[in-house]
């Protein structure tokens, strides 16, 4: 136990979580609403997609892969689930069910490539990408979708209770999604057979390959996994913004992978907690929700993410060099 | 079954040279791709116009391609391209429209406009140079260090031209993108110029010789007394050098720099180096191969352009393409296989 605890202490996550502790309570003195339910509420809502999208990077990153796709995999699953439901109708279940179904496939497609092509997988879901966004935007002409029906417009929400300024608060569809999506994934990766293979894939595949553990279907199922929450999160994009643009997802990939790799996840597999991935988003969430309520024109928020992933990657890497050098050893 | 295999074998062999094939089925792709397109559009497709355009496009695309080929030759990655491009275009932009007053001549312009091309490229250099000094003496892995640059300088732009557009520049300025020389396109002779200066570069300097050790092996380029750190510091700096380059070329073009310019081109670039043979692991790849590919990609969009297909379907074509070149490597490993 006590080794837990001393690891945590010295583990990215600690530092993570003080930097979010210290921008937060500066926040809180600097501006009036930062610490406010509003404003809480505010930022898991529109930062619920990035968070899905960030936690099923992560299975990809922990297995030793990449995904680049996911964006275009999204816009896919959300553009047909918008046509079926302002065309034919439908319900929750038709439309979670369908975007699901989408990305999985897709995602499976992945797979399928990056197993059988032997390449990197971050060459084989660039192609993809374009694949899928090139034929999409062929096929649709670049159309935009609105008047989404009014089932779809109004959400739904749990635990409905008013705070004391009179607001009403609840968990609306994109908490309640995110939620149930990182209870789902860290009961995956932690408590299942299938998680654990994951993690050694990622940490040694020729190891894993020896142990017998099934490549392929590993494979299938990490990417199937990335391709399943890139329709989720896509229907809860849709929702939130209440149009479908096909240009309003792809290009935010970049986005997504600094967010899991701010929250300590390494891109040669093997290393990475949900934990770490949701402080990832959370530091960039609160960061920028910060500059907002500064009143730092947006123009500038790059600027000061950009610094805060450089400065980020070059202390880990820096304590790394330090720590090599402490520990080392002819290895030959 | 052996027998069957072992005849195919012979007729890929008799069809590609066993020797490093890749060359051979780009420019196979090449003349089929040209020969379907002058089929489909006769009269239309093999006309000096069209050539000629194909001629002005390709440029931009391919010194940002080679920008990312040498990274990925040494087993890099720089995702900062396109941001420093544009960086470096807004600097020469910025000299152009301020400091050249109404209407004069002589000396003055032409002072302004070598001032304006010389900020452009030392403003690519500085960046190279940082990203350089991160990879090389913090340890940062490649990719992450040039995710952050890639954002910050993004930003950068965005905060320092309010995402406005800077236009309007003199005319002798106009001749990069835009002239001809003995009936060649200007950026083709550029990037003619980068491409064989960075093929010799390659090829015959011991700086090139380490590019392509360190994609093998950094360990082993270290172990046999190279200086690794410099070398990857050379390598950053070179990459945004050329994005700088490619920067004048874009500006010129387009009459006009701004914060967003080509930014679809980023994963473009590292498709079009991997559909030209550049191992992405680093190691291996020529600036033939490259040229080859951005060839073969220009010459779809162009083509498919006349078919009335715009828009994105050409990069669809191309990650298929790319995928199909993955796929015909991965059955001559097969087929090798078999034959053993």
């Amino acid at each position: 136990m006590k080794g837990k605890t001393g690891s945590f202490l010295k583990g990215s996550e600690f530092y993570l979580l003080l930097v979010i502790a210290g921008l937060s309570a500066v926040l809180t003195f600097t501006t009036e609403n930062f610490f406010s339910l509003e404003n809480l509420f505010d930022v898991l809502v529109s930062y619920s997609f990035v968070g899905i999208l960030a936690v099923g990077l992560l299975v990809v990153l922990i297995s030793g892969g990449i995904d680049i796709s996911f964006t275009a995999t999204a816009t896919v699953a959300q553009y047909v689930m918008a046509t079926v439901i302002t065309q034919h109708g439908g319900g929750w279940g038709t439309a979670f069910l369908l975007a699901s179904a989408i990305g999985i496939a897709l995602g499976i497609l992945n797979a399928v490539l990056v197993h059988h092509l032997r390449v990197h997988s971050i060459i084989i879901t660039i192609a993809t990408l374009n694949v899928f966004y090139g034929v999409l935007i062929f096929v649709t002409r670049g159309k935009w979708i609105y008047n989404f029906p009014d089932w779809f417009a109004s959400g739904f929400s749990l635990f409905d209770f008013s705070a004391n300024d009179g607001a009403v608060y609840s968990l609306s569809l994109p908490i309640l999604v995110l939620l149930v999506v990182l209870a789902m994934t860290g009961f995956l990766m932690n408590r299942t057979s299938v998680g654990r293979q994951i993690y050694a894939m990622g940490g040694n595949m020729d190891a894993a390959r020896r142990m017998g553990f099934r490549l392929f279907r590993l494979h299938l199922f990490v990417y199937g996994y990335m391709g399943f929450l890139a329709g989720i999160a896509a229907v809860v994009q849709a929702q939130i913004v209440q149009t479908v643009a096909p240009n309003s997802i792809v290009g935010r990939e970049l986005e997504v992978v600094a967010a899991v790799v701010l929250g300590g996840a390494s891109l040669a597999g093997g290393m990475g907690t949900l934990f770490g991935t949701v402080l990832g988003v959370a530091l960039i969430a609160v960061m920028q929700n910060g500059l907002i309520l500064l009143g730092v024109s947006s123009y500038w928020h790059k600027v000061v993410i950009g610094l805060v992933i450089l400065m980020s990657v070059s202390i880990t890497a820096y304590n790394r060099k330090r720590e090599e050098r402490r520990h080392a050893e002819i290895d030959v | 079954m052996p027998r069957l295999t072992s005849e195919i074998q012979k007729l890929v062999d008799l069809i590609v040279q066993r020797r490093d094939p890749s060359n051979t089925y780009l420019l196979g792709i090449l003349v089929a791709l040209v020969g379907i397109f002058t089929l489909l559009l006769p009269g239309k497709f093999f006309r000096i116009a069209n050539l000629e355009s194909i001629a002005f496009q390709v440029p931009e695309l391919g010194i940002l391609s080679m920008a990312m080929m040498i990274t990925l030759l040494s087993g890099g990655l720089n995702l900062a391209i396109v941001a420093t491009a544009n960086m470096a275009g807004i600097a020469a932009a910025a000299i152009l429209t301020h400091f050249i007053p109404e209407g004069a001549s002589g000396a003055l312009p032409v002072l302004v406009m070598s001032v304006a091309m010389l900020a452009a490229l030392s403003t690519a250099l500085l960046v190279g140079l940082l990203n350089g000094w991160i990879i090389a003496y913090l340890g940062v892995s490649p990719i992450l260090s040039t995710l952050g640059t890639m954002t910050l300088i993004e930003g950068m732009n965005l905060s320092l031209t309010k995402g406005y557009v800077i236009s309007g520049f003199p005319e002798p300025i106009l001749f990069i993108g835009n002239g001809l020389v003995l009936g060649i396109p200007t950026p083709m002779l550029v990037f003619a110029g980068c491409a064989f200066l960075v093929a010799l570069l390659l090829r015959w300097t011991p700086f090139g010789v380490a590019v392509y050790m360190m994609g093998s092996s950094e360990k082993a380029t270290l172990f046999s007394g190279i200086h690794v750190r410099k070398v990857q510091l050379k390598i950053y700096a070179l990459s945004s050098f050329l994005c700088g380059v490619a920067a004048l070329v874009m500006i010129s073009r387009f009459n006009s720099a701004k914060a967003g310019y080509a930014s679809s081109y980023l994963l473009v670039t590292i498709l079009a180096a991997v559909l030209g043979g550049v191992d992405p692991f680093g190691g291996f790849g020529k600036v033939m191969g490259l040229v080859l590919a951005l060839l073969i990609l220009q010459v779809i969009s162009s083509g498919l352009n006349l078919l009335g297909m715009s828009g994105h379907l050409p990069i669809a074509v191309w990650g298929g393409i790319l995928i199909f070149i993955l796929f015909l490597n991965q059955v001559r490993a097969w087929l090798g296989r078999a034959r053993v």
